[in-house]
């Protein structure tokens, strides 16, 4: 049961990693790699590391997508908000 | 092979969110305008020639890269084999005194903050350097203003204003005092439990960016200014080069500080991993806040 749960965790991994690339907006791809972050702080549980999925989640999903966000918005990058 | 590339154009067409056959057309449809356009026919055969050359050299150097890589790995010694180089005296040092002569049940933290303490003191301040070049870089003082720019600002500052998101803010004061205190909790027990300084702190550091995201960082300036990011960095950062800076003198293997180990498992215990888990922790969290509003604003 658990072989199969990381199986398919690891076959999310491997498509968010593609769709990072394979899309067009760069805000899309922030998300994506959001997911990425977070399928990889799962990954990190189950393989007994707790400390690094913490670490992960915290900066992997969260801070490194905000300043994403951030540098797009400065950049006027998003496309669709009032910045434009 | 057309096939599978048909596929993979087909995916990144979904995840772009346009449906099937659409795409397609349209590039038709631009293909043909441009073979209508045969005026520079010279320089489009030019523009084709260096397309279809820079795929080749993409390719190949893609594909040297694989296989040097690839090479790397298989001449890597086997996960796991007591005959490795890494399988020497220190580990075993490490694993079998560490508890003896830290105190700290967290093996990991043992290592990081005791054995190798001088490792994150060059990580925390490669942190604090990170953001003193941000700030070089983005601080809005009175050299690097812009009149445009500061227009802009209090047109954002304006909208910030009237628009509150109730959700989010609903929410943030919901979870913002089971995020710091977590935070906290990982920080103090580094040495008990997995965590540590560098966790903690950036799940403190995330804490704050909520706040600043839900509620504007004026409400955060509230507690948090300038002068606080300067005291919290520099001071944790010169309590652990007080604490630990000798060990680029003397080697990993550190002086007696003659504070008593107690008994492991205690949240008073060994020695002073505590206190450097609590600088690491207050120098992650304010760091990755202040990239945060060095980012979005210019000015903490």
């Amino acid at each position: 049961m658990s072989i199969i749960f990381e199986l398919l965790l690891i076959l999310a991994l491997i498509i968010c990693a593609i769709a990072a690339l394979g899309s067009r907006r760069l805000l899309v791809t922030v998300v994506i790699f959001m997911a990425y972050s977070l399928i990889m702080s799962i990954i990190w549980a189950l393989l007994q590391s707790p400390d690094l999925a913490i670490t992960e989640a915290a900066v992997g999903a969260g801070v490194t997508g905000i300043l994403f966000f951030m540098t797009l918005k400065k950049i006027h990058a998003l496309k669709g908000t009032k910045d434009e | 092979m057309s096939k599978k590339t048909d596929a993979l154009r087909r995916f990144s067409g979904w995840v772009n969110g346009e449906t099937a056959g659409h795409a397609a057309v349209h590039r038709e449809a631009a293909r043909i305008e441009h073979k209508k356009l045969l005026p520079e026919l010279d320089e489009q055969q030019r523009i084709r020639l260096f397309s279809w050359q820079y795929k080749l050299v993409a390719l190949v150097v893609c594909l040297t890269v694989v296989a040097v890589l690839l090479y790397t790995v298989f001449h890597l010694p086997l996960f796991g084999d007591p005959e490795n180089p890494a399988v020497n005296e220190v580990v075993q040092r490490y694993v079998e005194d560490g508890l003896e002569e830290t105190g700290a049940v967290n093996m990991v933290a043992g290592m990081i903050l005791d054995y190798r303490a001088f490792d994150t003191f060059g990580e925390s301040s490669v942190l604090f350097l990170a953001v003193t070049s941000v700030m070089m870089l983005l601080l809005r003082d009175a050299k690097n203003i812009v009149r445009d720019e500061d227009v802009q600002e209090e047109h954002e500052r304006i909208i910030e204003r009237q628009t509150s998101d109730i959700i989010l803010q609903k929410v943030t004061s919901l979870v913002m005092p089971c995020i710091m205190l977590f935070g906290a909790y990982v920080v103090l027990n580094g040495h008990i439990s997995p965590g540590g300084g560098f966790s903690g702190g950036a799940v403190m550091g995330a804490g704050l960016i909520l706040l600043g995201a839900s509620f504007g960082i004026d409400k955060v300036r509230t507690f948090f200014t300038m002068k606080t990011f300067r005291r919290i960095t520099s001071t944790a950062l010169l309590c652990y080069a007080a604490s630990k800076a000798y060990s680029f003198f003397t080697g990993a293997n550190g002086l007696e500080t003659g504070i008593p180990l107690g008994t492991p498992g205690a949240i008073f215990s060994s020695g002073l991993i505590l206190v450097l888990d609590i600088c690491v922790g207050m120098v992650v969290a304010c760091t990755m806040y202040g990239f945060y509003v060095l980012f979005s604003r210019g000015e903490i």
